[in-house]
């Protein structure tokens, strides 16, 4: 397969009045790591859920790995709910609030999708959950209900559930965003050994540095549009939209200003 | 203490009775009352429809009419049930309105952010029902569940209006038959109380054990 895991054309998505992506076109390669940035509000979550389908866009062209979907039309509710399914299996999710299932162990959370949609024997799943755990480094909490985890600890097991479907791409949407800052680095150090490891990655998040780092290509949003599209590299060092070089100086300063509302200084290009 | 060894036999008769009623009504109440949540919720307006509609009836009129309806009323249809029959399918109708919502309440309690990762790793609709929301729900409506069990016990003293011995029947001829209704009504009173008295520790119990899952 040499055609992009992801690729969207044209994206169209509102909410109410609210338009929050106003024409976006946006392939992700294989083995390629893509940071969305952008102030709150941009549309960068809401074209990431895009990527799964968990918001199903009013118009444009979505696919997935081998689902190809056309939004907007409304046709074979079934069939399109089992695309769908498929859809969702070759991609796995990271949520902001982590998301576990309360009622089951790390392990429990972990085996669930290999056992119930894999349709993996126990033995298999358990081993494959045990070998996740192990690598987000938390075999140990294995019988541990999210309840007594840490924020970190929670979205490192929640790493693990995604990876345990053995996706072709991993999707995380502000990843960090719910933890305390001092549990933001083991995370980020999971995400960027899944980088090492060619994992395809698509990652909405505010931490520069870690941007920097991990991102092949950095995907500026703003006002539901891509803004920018460049190297992490030629993204840091040399912007060419003012939009952008104002974003990052916001963001540099204090992360605690990412959440304000979007810098409104050059209105000039959309 | 005479009254009450004269009448011991009547009044075990009558508890038996009771508890036969208030049981039995809950477990088909919470059957029916189940459907009715998932229609409530379902994707198709036909069912969500007949959902409200049932909910909106069964709720807003009071169970002594719905008990004389199926028992006074639909033999003119052609449908004669027995007391007990008639009051069971009364309690359980009047149950289920309620429970439906309870555990509408329930199912709409749990974090949409369950839904999202369970859709995440490609689960059906059915699947993260059973195994992701269900057990979720449970926990967030048993103190709600429980409490409609027990003002489900008392309501089955309105069965004694269509000629089931219960407690509450019971209670009124032991009066009938010596005049002593104070101590007849006081005694049913008190056993009513321990019955919804032990209800009360088994729903701790079991909410303790529900909060153990996730520990």
């Amino acid at each position: 397969m040499t055609k992009p895991p992801i690729e969207l054309t044209g994206i169209r998505k509102a909410f109410g009045a609210l338009e929050v992506l106003r024409g976006v076109d946006l392939s992700v390669e294989r083995g390629e790591v893509v940071v969305l940035m952008g102030p709150s509000g941009s549309g960068k979550t809401t074209l990431v859920r895009c990527m799964n389908l968990l918001e199903e866009p009013d118009s444009g062209h979505v696919r997935i790995c081998d689902c190809a979907f056309s939004c907007g039309t409304r046709s074979d509710r079934r069939g399109r709910a089992r695309l769908m399914q498929r859809a969702r299996q070759q991609t796995g999710m990271v949520f902001q609030q982590f998301n576990l299932f309360p009622h089951m162990t790390a392990l429990g959370n972990v085996i669930e999708g290999p056992r119930q949609v894999r349709n993996l024997p126990m033995a298999e799943a358990v081993a494959l959950g045990e070998r996740l755990l192990d690598r987000v480094g938390l075999v140990d909490k294995r019988d541990v209900h999210p309840s007594r985890l840490s924020g970190g600890q929670k979205q490192r097991v929640a790493i693990a559930r995604a990876l345990a479907m053995e996706p072709e791409v991993v999707l995380f949407d502000e990843p960090t965003s719910a933890l305390d800052p001092e549990l933001h680095a083991e995370v980020l150090e999971v995400i960027q050994e899944l980088a090492g490891d060619g994992m395809t990655m698509v990652i909405v998040t505010h931490e520069t540095h870690f941007a920097r780092e991990v991102a092949d290509r950095i995907v500026f949003m703003d006002g539901g549009v891509v803004v920018e599209e460049a190297t992490a590299e030629a993204f840091f060092t040399r912007p060419s939209k003012e939009r952008v070089r104002t974003f990052l100086r916001l963001v540099d300063h204090s992360g605690a200003l990412v959440d304000a509302p979007a810098p409104r200084v050059g209105e000039e290009a959309v | 203490m005479d009254m009450l060894a004269d009448s011991f036999p009547m009044l075990l008769r009558g508890l038996g009775i009771t508890l036969l009623l208030g049981v039995v009504s809950f477990v088909l109440g919470s059957g029916l009352g189940a459907l009715v949540a998932l229609a409530r919720i379902s994707a198709f307006r036909v069912l969500r429809g007949a959902a409200i509609m049932f909910v909106s009836v069964f709720r807003g009129t009071p169970l002594l009419i719905q008990i004389m309806i199926i028992y006074f009323g639909l033999p003119q249809l052609g449908v004669q049930l027995e007391p007990v029959p008639s009051a069971i399918l009364a309690l359980s109708l009047f149950a289920a309105a309620y429970l439906s919502e309870n555990f509408r309440g329930g199912i709409l309690g749990v974090d949409k952010g369950q839904w999202e990762a369970a859709s995440s790793i490609g689960m059906p609709y059915w699947r993260t029902f059973r195994r992701i929301i269900f057990p979720q729900a449970i926990r967030i409506a048993t103190p709600a569940v429980g409490g409609r069990f027990i003002a489900l016990m008392k309501d089955t003293s309105l069965a004694s209006v269509v000629t089931v011995v219960e407690l509450t029947r019971v209670a009124e001829s032991i009066g009938n038959a010596n005049f002593r209704y104070m101590e007849a009504f006081l005694m049913i009173g008190a056993l009513y109380w321990l019955i919804n008295t032990l209800l009360s520790v088994g729903q701790g119990m079991l909410e303790r054990r529900l909060g153990k899952a996730y520990a």
